[in-house]
């Protein structure tokens, strides 16, 4: 059942037993790590064993991670600050994310920067994000349009929040996505807030998809709290785009159930706005899914659990005994000077896009004038040129 | 050998370059069917097709995120600015996102930014602009802005080439006023690499672009009246060629920097404290500086003109100088 454009996304009792028992398994692995992992950071950031701000994603795990359980093992993503959920489902591991915030030379980005700022070209194609919001829209519009120039049959995907759906950049991705016709899924994560301002002040709409209208592609609207409507949702959003159907816009509602940053005591929420969000965490709705559907017992569960913990007190162990990084790094590296080995691998013929095959009439094809009787159609579609 | 004008020079380096390397494609706003409001890119759409000749909507910032997004998969894209000046629009996406990409964590990005700068077309406030220094000031970009015809195409290459962003500022005036004989095979020029376009033994004119040209002309005035002045043509404002420029001055012992920029922040500030940190018992004299006005550029000639650098006043300056 496709439901795109229906501004419905897929309910959870709906989707029932959609997944196997091995991939639901495997997702609630993935949403406790995540919880877990910034349970630990919280810890740490008051042990003052932390540098810098730490940002959380404290209920919206099932979006993280469901919407990048969707994607397949080459496709690209970039993921936002409260997207830890999305590197652990693309194979990093959380030393890799403690020692980014501890600031430690064994870290992805060797200490020259940190939080989820860090990505892995070859291997895991994830872009790491900046801090200004929005700009990823058109970077990873620029990848799908690679992607598919060279040949691959790639998606890629970024998240973004209510608040950064203000920027220009976003409006700018979008639009260019959506005329190129690009494979790009982007994730608008509803989260009610943007630091301290609630979505009503970011625009006045209730349904954050509907910017999806302006660019003409297809949008979804999914409980962003239901791990298992997520990722069917983005499923069926990440085939659509793989298949040539354009850019989709998938907005996920949820709930920033902490504050901005750890600094935040978030005191402009409304306590019966967490109470209500609260009673649709998505780890617990999970938990309930699994033993309604009996997908598995407290064994299972026990040993997840149990796997949790010690992959996190190995790494907590590993990232406490890496040092910090040689001072002269710093003055490594702004430029690439004989280090460049990212190469263009070609799954089309190179010769599609050499001349003579390549070649083409430099005429748009205009097929309506545009006025306001409604679609003028010349003879199919009216090749002009500046000849006259 | 073929006599090229500046503009078409650059045309060439990217015909050519496409033709070397599939990676190499191009974006930008009216790029294709068009060929770019100067014609830049006229008849690369016809031999190249659409996927490689990209028109886009009127979006700077997403011109340049697409191009850093295709260039994390191993493309080359090089990107237009219709006029330099628009490049403002696209600021965080060059400094921020493609500039400290390698830095931060690993991630080169080959990319061009190019496209017309400068004045003396009476293009106004918004058509006229010497951005460079805005971009100058960023660390993990590349600068350049090449003065003659070869400069143009083989900087152009080298940068196609490189493997960090770009900027490839040309200069409008020069477009179709400028033109030599180039060879026919290819060539680069290496980016980074100041060069001297007449030597001289009593003062140093640095200078780069279309004050190349002004300044040449002063130099030909001044050699009337004996005053021999050196000429380096800087074509790469970063990384800068601090050994050329200490070179020269050591050998004349007096400089003049010209620029089209505006004069606060301008280039000229990081040279002279460049000569004076490493070569200031060579200095016979105070550093000089003969720039554009601190204003916006303006619209009508008579003010134009009263803003923009000339050889006269290079001359008067270089005079001056030597005389101290």
């Amino acid at each position: 059942m496709d439901l795109s454009d229906s501004g419905i996304g897929h309910e959870g009792k709906f989707v029932k037993a959609y997944l196997t028992c091995e991939e639901s398994l495997e997702i609630y692995y993935y949403m406790r790590l995540n919880r877990s992992l910034e349970e630990l950071l919280v810890r740490l950031f008051r042990q003052n064993k932390l540098v810098g701000g730490l940002y959380g994603s404290l209920g919206q795990e099932a979006i993280s991670v469901g919407t990048a359980y969707a994607l397949a093992k080459g496709d690209w993503i970039a993921p936002m600050i409260r997207n830890v959920g999305a590197l652990l489902v693309r194979g990093y591991k959380p030393r890799d994310i403690l020692t980014q915030y501890m600031a430690r030379y064994t870290s992805p980005t060797q200490g020259k920067d940190g939080t989820s700022h860090f990505g892995d070209l070859k291997e895991r194609h994830v872009i790491s994000p900046i801090s200004m919001l929005g700009d990823l829209i058109p970077v990873l519009t620029g990848v799908a349009m690679a992607g598919r120039y060279l040949g691959h049959k790639i998606v890629a995907m970024t998240w973004i929040g209510d608040g950064g759906t203000s920027t220009g950049a976003f409006h700018e991705g979008m639009n260019l996505a959506a005329v190129q016709k690009a494979p790009f899924v982007a994730v608008v994560e509803n989260n009610q807030w943007a630091y301290s301002t609630p979505v009503s002040r970011q625009a006045p709409l209730r349904d954050f998809a509907d910017r999806a209208k302006a660019y003409g592609i297809t949008r979804y609207i999914v409980d962003g709290n239901d791990a298992v409507a997520v990722v069917r949702t983005a499923r069926e959003a990440v085939e659509k785009a793989r298949k040539g159907g354009g850019p989709v816009l998938i907005e996920a509602k949820t709930m920033r159930m902490a504050g901005h940053a750890q600094h935040d005591p978030a005191e402009y929420v409304p306590c019966e706005m967490l109470e209500y969000w609260k009673a649709r965490d998505p780890l617990s709705r999970f938990e309930k899914y699994l033993g309604e559907n009996r997908l598995w017992d407290e064994k299972a569960r026990e040993a997840i659990h149990a796997r949790i913990e010690r992959e996190l007190a190995e790494d907590l162990k590993f990232a406490e005994n890496s040092p910090f990084p040689p001072p002269e790094l710093a003055e490594q590296g702004v430029y690439c000077e004989g280090c460049h080995s990212v190469e263009p691998e070609w799954r089309r013929s190179k010769a599609e896009v050499m001349p003579p095959k390549s070649s083409t009439e430099a005429a748009w094809t205009v097929a309506d004038f545009g006025g306001i009787e409604g679609p003028k159609r010349a003879s199919s579609g009216k090749r002009t040129t500046a000849k006259r | 050998m073929a006599v090229v004008t500046y503009l078409d020079a650059i045309r060439q380096a990217m015909l050519e370059e496409m033709d070397r390397d599939p990676a190499v494609v191009l974006i930008g706003e009216d790029i294709g069917v068009y060929g770019g409001a100067f014609k830049a890119t006229a008849g690369l759409l016809e031999r190249f097709g659409w996927e490689r000749v990209i028109d886009t909507p009127i979006s700077e910032t997403a011109i340049v995120g697409a191009a850093v997004g295709m260039s994390y998969l191993g493309l080359r894209p090089v990107v237009e600015m219709q006029f330099v000046d628009f490049i403002a629009c696209a600021f965080n996406q060059i400094t921020n996102f493609a500039a400290k990409s390698h830095y931060r964590w690993g991630a080169p990005v080959p990319i061009v930014i190019r496209g017309p700068a400068g004045g003396g077309v009476h293009g106004s406030a918004f058509h006229s602009q010497n951005p460079e220094m805005y971009f100058v000031h960023t660390p993990g970009l590349k600068v350049v802005c090449p003065a003659t015809a070869y400069d143009a195409k083989g900087l152009l290459k080298s940068a196609i080439r490189d493997n960090n962003p770009v900027l490839f500022f040309e200069h409008k005036f020069l477009y179709r006023r400028v033109k030599e004989e180039l060879p026919d095979g290819d060539y680069t020029v290496p980016i980074g690499k100041a060069v001297v376009r007449r030597p001289g033994r009593d003062l140093t004119i640095v200078t780069y672009a279309a004050m190349v040209h002004r300044s040449i002309e002063a130099a030909d005035e001044l050699a009337r009246e004996g005053i021999e002045a050196e000429i380096v043509d800087l074509r790469t404002l970063l990384p800068l060629d601090r050994e050329t420029i200490l070179d020269s001055v050591r050998r004349t012992n007096r400089l003049l920097v010209v620029h089209e920029d505006t004069r606060t922040g301008g280039v000229a500030g990081e040279i002279a404290a460049v000569v004076t940190e490493s070569a200031f018992d060579d200095l016979d004299a105070p550093v000089r500086r003969v720039t554009s006005l601190d204003t916006p550029v303006p619209f009508s000639p008579s003010l134009e003109k009263h803003f923009l650098p000339n050889a006269d006043r290079i001359a008067a300056a270089a005079r001056d100088l030597a005389r101290y």
